[in-house]
């Protein structure tokens, strides 16, 4: 479980916070959407649950560990539970696919053997395993993603924090990259939580879904109650965006 | 009477070996200064790992002045600290010191540029999985600039063959002394037409050598 507690964020160049006051609770093995136009502090609010930034005042807690509180080192070992990935991908260019996918149990000291027959299982999940000795730079988007994923799994988190993940990818590999991911949520138990700016991913993939705007939650409850009778306008215009 | 009338051969491959152990001597040690303090002015840069703006903003000055000293004047300047360093300020030994020092603040900008370069999700997906600075310095940065990092030590090395012709000026030898000394004060032309001949090459072979390694290294 992941619980933000009144958390803001403001940036020192910026007057406005970027997150003003934010609750939630993300129930674990479910898939939990943030939407909301840019700007409307998503990728702060993703980037806070690993600690990639500090919420100005309030609190974030994943399984009751307030993360703000944590030693260098245990902020470490929590994101090896916390996986992500990122709409640009963000895969190393100069090692190949499976080093890609070995480069966090590098990174954690697993012996050669273990990480060979971890990422071979890996990459076999996600469809890859005959590009295992290609370099990122001559896979199409969608591989990129798989490939992105396999290395957020490689240290069997429980969490997967995914930023935009398919915001870079054409319609139709959104659609089997998010069927992995709903797969995978099925398979492993995992907790999924993305953030997107399109309704058509959170319906596709999600099961509950916050609708963010101007840093605050202005919505949030299961995907068929906010399809069925969104309330906000911030929610009523995403959705008929998606109509149109 | 023929051309090379005034070429010392031996003279010229004296010249050669002077150059070649002040190139290869000063272009090591400017790696070894020079990497460390591009990966530091980086870091501590604006938004970075280990932001702090006093020790960037005070490692900045300190690249620029350096920078900025011809180094003409450089060899003169560092005399005393050449002699602390090495034991003496002539010679080959002491030229590697100033060569070391006009060039590594050169390179280090080189590599504070190479690693601006790469992609911040890069960075921040490496962070994301729990890697130390340590880590993401040695593991991450460095092999994916690796390129430039090249590129830029080959640009390092070239200009450190323009910087040894002037550390005639402190005794050192090698080529651009031989040219200046016999080619231009005592009008051996010929003399100094070889000289430049094999700089030319020398050069050539540096931009060579340093462009395959480079492309060797390149995965885009």
């Amino acid at each position: 479980m992941i619980r933000l507690r009144d958390v803001s964020k403001t940036y020192p160049a910026s007057e406005a916070a970027a997150l003003d006051g934010v609750s939630l609770e993300i129930p674990a093995r479910g898939v939990f959407g943030v939407i909301g136009q840019s700007g409307a502090g998503k990728s702060t609010l993703i980037r806070l649950i690993n600690a990639l930034e500090r919420p100005t005042s309030g609190r974030v807690e994943v399984d009751g560990i307030d993360v703000a509180g944590l030693s260098a080192a245990e902020l470490r070992a929590l994101r090896r539970r916390i996986g992500m990935i990122f709409q640009n991908f963000g895969l190393l260019s100069s090692r190949t696919v499976a080093a890609n996918v070995a480069f966090p149990l590098v990174l954690a000291g697993v012996a050669k053997a273990t990480r060979e027959s971890k990422v071979a299982a890996l990459l076999d999940r996600v469809g890859l395993s005959d590009h295992a000795a290609k370099y990122p730079a001559q896979l199409s988007g969608g591989q990129k993603q798989r490939v992105g994923i396999a290395r957020a799994l490689a240290t069997d988190p429980d969490i997967l924090l995914c930023d935009e993940a398919t915001s870079a990818l054409d319609p139709e590999t959104t659609r089997s990259v998010l069927t992995l991911l709903r797969d995978l949520n099925r398979d492993l138990g995992l907790t999924i939580v993305l953030i997107t700016h399109e309704m058509d991913v959170v319906r596709y993939v999600c099961d509950r879904v916050a609708v963010l705007e101007r840093g605050q939650v202005v919505e949030t409850g299961t995907v068929t109650d906010i399809f069925a009778n969104a309330a906000h306008p911030a929610t009523r215009r995403m959705l008929a965006a998606l109509a149109a | 009477m023929t051309f090379f009338e005034n070429v010392d051969w031996s003279d010229i491959g004296q010249a050669c070996l002077d150059t070649l152990i002040m190139l290869g001597g000063s272009l090591v040690l400017t790696i070894l200064l020079g990497l460390p303090l591009g990966v530091l002015l980086y870091l501590t840069g604006k938004g970075r790992l280990i932001e702090n703006r006093l020790a960037n903003g005070a490692l900045g000055i300190a690249v620029n002045i350096l920078r900025s000293v011809p180094f003409i004047i450089l060899l003169i300047v560092m005399i005393p600290l050449t002699v602390l360093l090495v034991g003496t300020s002539l010679g080959v030994a002491g030229a590697i010191p100033p060569l070391v020092v006009g060039a590594a603040p050169f390179y280090a900008r080189l590599v504070e540029g190479s690693l601006k370069e790469i992609d911040r999700t890069t960075i921040e997906a490496v962070q994301a999985m729990g890697a130390t600075t340590r880590q993401i310095v040695t593991r991450a940065l460095i092999p994916e600039a690796m390129p430039g990092l090249i590129s830029g030590a080959t640009v390092t090395a070239v200009a450190l063959v323009s910087f040894t012709a002037m550390a005639g000026v402190v005794g050192a030898g090698g080529l651009g002394d031989l040219a200046i000394r016999f080619g231009y004060q005592r009008f051996q032309t010929d003399v100094m037409v070889v000289t430049v001949v094999l700089l030319v090459v020398l050069v050539q072979i540096i931009q060579y050598a340093g462009d395959a390694l480079a492309r060797h290294f390149t995965r885009r």
